[in-house]
């Protein structure tokens, strides 16, 4: 900040802390040690409070509220883990494991212990399934393990690259990330920059080369069959 | 249909230059128009308009999937679709919806193999009073509702058919009214209030009148009407705008449905009396896409006011000008929550936004923003032309004046009736809806975000205190009325489907929890073991962490009925 900001003062978990204004409870929190789990949560990218990972109790509000997203104010009583908070973090988690492979998310897998998720907790609950798409010659996409983070679609649009490759289909349960009309990457206008590899949490987004050689394959042949899906050159237009 | 049907012909050149240069905003009107006229958006009309308004190509394909009645390919060119909500469920539309695909020899879901007909299931086409019904959407033609459900009509290509049913206690918004068209200007008569207003009274004096008529916002919220319009009128900013909230879609509400369908001068005067109190020049009615009858009486009201003067520039010689647009949803329950609806009309999935900062000083394009609901500004005019007093003659302390609600289900005369806040549940039931038919089960208050009550709770009066002190709701005025013959798990099955359709994803406690409540709730006849802390587990969560109040309320109704029927829930 540009300006010396003033400060507040709140407690978290009994710790009485100052911060400068504007800072958020998660900020906060972990400047005294007290680490709140978060799944979307990114440097590069705008907190838009969708995982609730991060949810904490203040002041016992009717309504627990996103760590990431709700600054600090003078007086406020913070409860980082209390009985209703790890409620709420153990059944995201454990809906979470139920419809998404996180085979390949460490930080989520510690949580997961961390927070005693069952994860027979819904053994009937459909999960999202999608094939995995194998359409260019530097990254897979595997979108069983996507958590819906939104970080991929972020970096490709505002947030970073304003490319706008990605958007987000369908609604609810069946929201998924995808192209226009579902077109494989090379006629979509990526340029494969990579940030959105970058920042995935559960390798859902894989670099080519590391997937090929997970499949068992030597790096020729993950290059002999990458040939055919480099990007098709589209004319460029003189206006 | 809204839109006369242009003597060239259409293509999608034509219809992207009628939208080209407005940019994203222009989105959905947009869209609208390449779905009715081609039945689908495909790849090349994403591509012209991607040009024309300046939007990602990916950014539209995601708009198209993200509301219920825009298609990315192509299906039959009349779209029939049958709604399976508690209501229409009791009357029949299940048989219903089976019978019209027998008819057609295909499943829910499919298109008939000569591409004339796709049945769909749907959720609340706000039509309960008249279950079972249908919308139906023809190719190049539009939106058609038919209520009751006439599968012949329907495949006879003849128009649907209904009138209003209301009744009125106190005879202010609902009294000596046709019932099957709109009110004209001609009857309606001066805009009285609107003049008033602007001859007599600052805004400042327009805004404290509201106030301290007591009137809260009636789309389910709640919030006092005044202090909203107070707080806007101060917020820093420019422009200014009014929002009228018409996406009503909670099931089993459709009051606001029949306001605009008989009486759509007293919102436009009660929207520009809201205009004028907060300095706005600029309105927007976003109306639900399932509301075609109410839309295109809305926009000939808009005309004849215009027409008189009574909207657009210099409103009867005052300097004050308003102008207003109708908007149409396109099948989403999500954008009835208002921030999401700001984003509808802006041209982007209807995702809900953090609050704060509210819509009073960054609403609609950033800028401040009243947003009310139809009844809401229907009350307005009254207000103005006879006073706080007036209004608080009716209701308590803490509820003043008149309500609206909408009785559907089990009862004899299902409709929309006009009540001072106060009376109780039975005198609704038994005097206003000639009583229930059969012995009474359970009251679902509030529509599917609501909550149940049980029959030795109905003498419980209608106002906010009062139903908030037994745990229960006044909501937006739905109250579904359920006999003995009906099977509870039935009814929760068809709520846990709603919120599963409904839920937009964007947080992970509504985006997974309503997904896991539906199957809970589709096995409740055989529960798995752990079945009941399940449910109340995803319960707590989504109502303690979701991010809007979509989620926040999307296990109500279900946790009330573990409370008051714990037999149903086997551990």
């Amino acid at each position: 900040m540009a300006e010396p900001a003033s400060t507040v003062t709140l407690t978290i978990d009994g710790q009485s802390v100052t911060v400068p204004a504007n800072t958020t409870i998660l900020e906060a929190a972990r400047s005294i040690g007290i680490d709140i789990p978060t799944i979307c949560a990114h440097d590069a990218t705008t907190p838009r409070g969708l995982c609730r990972l991060c949810v904490v109790d203040i002041n016992r509000g009717r309504l627990l509220q996103p760590a990431c997203i709700v600054p600090c104010q003078d007086g406020m009583v913070v409860e980082t883990a209390n009985d209703r908070v790890r409620t709420s973090r153990r059944t995201i988690l454990e809906m979470l494991n139920s419809a998404v492979d996180l085979s390949q998310a460490p930080a989520i897998q510690r949580y997961l212990a961390e927070y005693g998720a069952d994860p027979q907790r819904f053994p009937e609950g459909r999960r999202r399934e999608h094939p995995v798409l194998d359409d260019n010659a530097f990254y897979i996409r595997d979108y069983n393990k996507c958590v819906m983070c939104w970080r991929c679609v972020q970096v490709c649009a505002e947030d970073a690259q304003y490319i706008f490759a990605l958007s987000i289909d369908a609604r609810g349960f069946n929201s998924h990330i995808t192209t226009a009309f579902d077109i494989p990457m090379p006629e979509s206008t990526c340029v494969f920059c990579g940030q959105c590899v970058g920042v995935c949490p559960t390798n859902a987004l894989k670099p080519k080369i590391e997937w090929g050689l997970e499949q068992g394959l030597s790096p020729d042949q993950i290059r002999e069959a990458s040939r055919g899906l480099r990007r098709r050159q589209k004319p460029i237009r003189v206006e | 249909m809204v839109d006369q049907p242009s003597p060239e012909p259409v293509t999608l050149e034509r219809i992207a230059a009628g939208f080209a240069g407005r940019g994203r905003e222009a989105l959905l009107p947009a869209l609208w128009a390449v779905q009715t006229a081609y039945g689908y958006i495909g790849p090349e009309a994403v591509q012209v308009l991607s040009q024309a308004l300046s939007v990602p190509e990916a950014d539209i394909y995601g708009v198209i999937g993200f509301y219920s009645m825009f298609y990315d390919r192509p299906t039959g060119r009349t779209i029939i679709r049958v709604c399976t909500s508690p209501s229409c469920g009791l009357a029949g539309a299940d048989r219903a919806l089976h019978d019209l695909c027998d008819r057609l020899g295909i499943a829910p879901g499919e298109t008939t193999p000569d591409g004339q007909y796709t049945v769909e299931q749907t959720t609340c086409l706000g039509l309960c009073e008249h279950a079972p019904a249908a919308l139906v959407s023809r190719q190049g033609a539009g939106e058609q509702q038919y209520a009751p459900l006439d599968i012949d009509a329907i495949l006879a290509g003849q128009p649907g058919h209904h009138a209003a049913v209301i009744g009125s206690m106190t005879r202010v918004l609902l009294r000596d009214l046709p019932t099957d068209r709109a009110q004209t200007l001609a009857e309606y008569g001066e805009y009285t209030a609107l003049q008033r207003a602007l001859s007599d009274l600052m805004p400042e004096e327009v805004i404290a009148k509201i106030e301290a008529s007591g009137l809260v916002g009636r789309g389910g919220a709640a919030f006092p009407t005044g202090l909203k319009w107070s707080f806007t009128r101060r917020a820093p900013g420019a422009p200014h705008y009014v929002v009228c909230n018409a996406d009503e879609s909670e099931p089993g509400t459709f009051k606001d449905r029949v306001l605009l369908e008989i009486r759509p001068h007293l919102l436009l005067e009660g929207l520009a009396i809201c205009a004028y109190a907060i300095g706005a020049e600029q309105a927007y009615i976003f109306i639900r896409g399932e509301y075609p009858l109410a839309t295109e009486r809305l926009q000939q009201a808009i005309a004849e006011a215009e027409a008189a003067g009574y909207l657009g520039e210099n409103i009867l010689g005052s300097g004050f000008s308003l102008r207003v647009e109708v908007r149409r949803g396109a099948g989403a329950y999500i954008c009835g929550e208002e921030t999401a609806l700001f984003e509808a009309i802006e041209g982007k999935r209807g995702y809900p936004r953090i609050k704060p900062p509210f819509p009073t000083t960054h609403g609609l394009f950033g800028k401040p923003t009243v947003i009310n609901n139809v009844e809401t500004l229907c009350k307005v005019p009254g207000i103005i032309n006879r006073g706080g007093r007036w209004f608080r003659q009716w209701g308590t302390d803490l509820s003043t004046g008149i309500k609206l609600v909408a009785v559907s289900g089990h009862v004899r005369r299902p409709g929309v009736y006009e009540i001072p806040l106060g009376v109780t549940l039975r005198h609704v039931l038994e005097e206003l809806c000639g009583g229930v038919v059969g012995e009474l089960q359970a009251v679902l208050m509030g529509g599917a975000a609501g909550t149940f009550l049980k029959p030795e709770e109905i003498d419980v009066r209608l106002t906010f205190e009062d139903l908030r002190a037994i745990g229960s709701t006044l909501g937006s005025g739905a109250i579904m009325v359920f006999n003995d013959t009906v099977d509870l798990r039935d009814v929760l099955r068809r709520i846990g489907e709603f919120f599963q359709h409904e839920s937009c994803g964007k947080c992970y406690p509504c985006q997974l929890g309503t997904q896991r409540q539906k199957e809970i709730l589709e096995r409740l006849a055989a529960p798995l073991p752990g079945d009941r802390q399940r449910l109340a587990d995803i319960g707590q969560t989504m109502t303690e962490s979701s991010l809007c109040g979509l989620g926040q309320t999307a296990a109500a109704a279900v946790l009330s009925a573990m409370r008051q029927w714990p037999e149903l829930f086997p551990a």
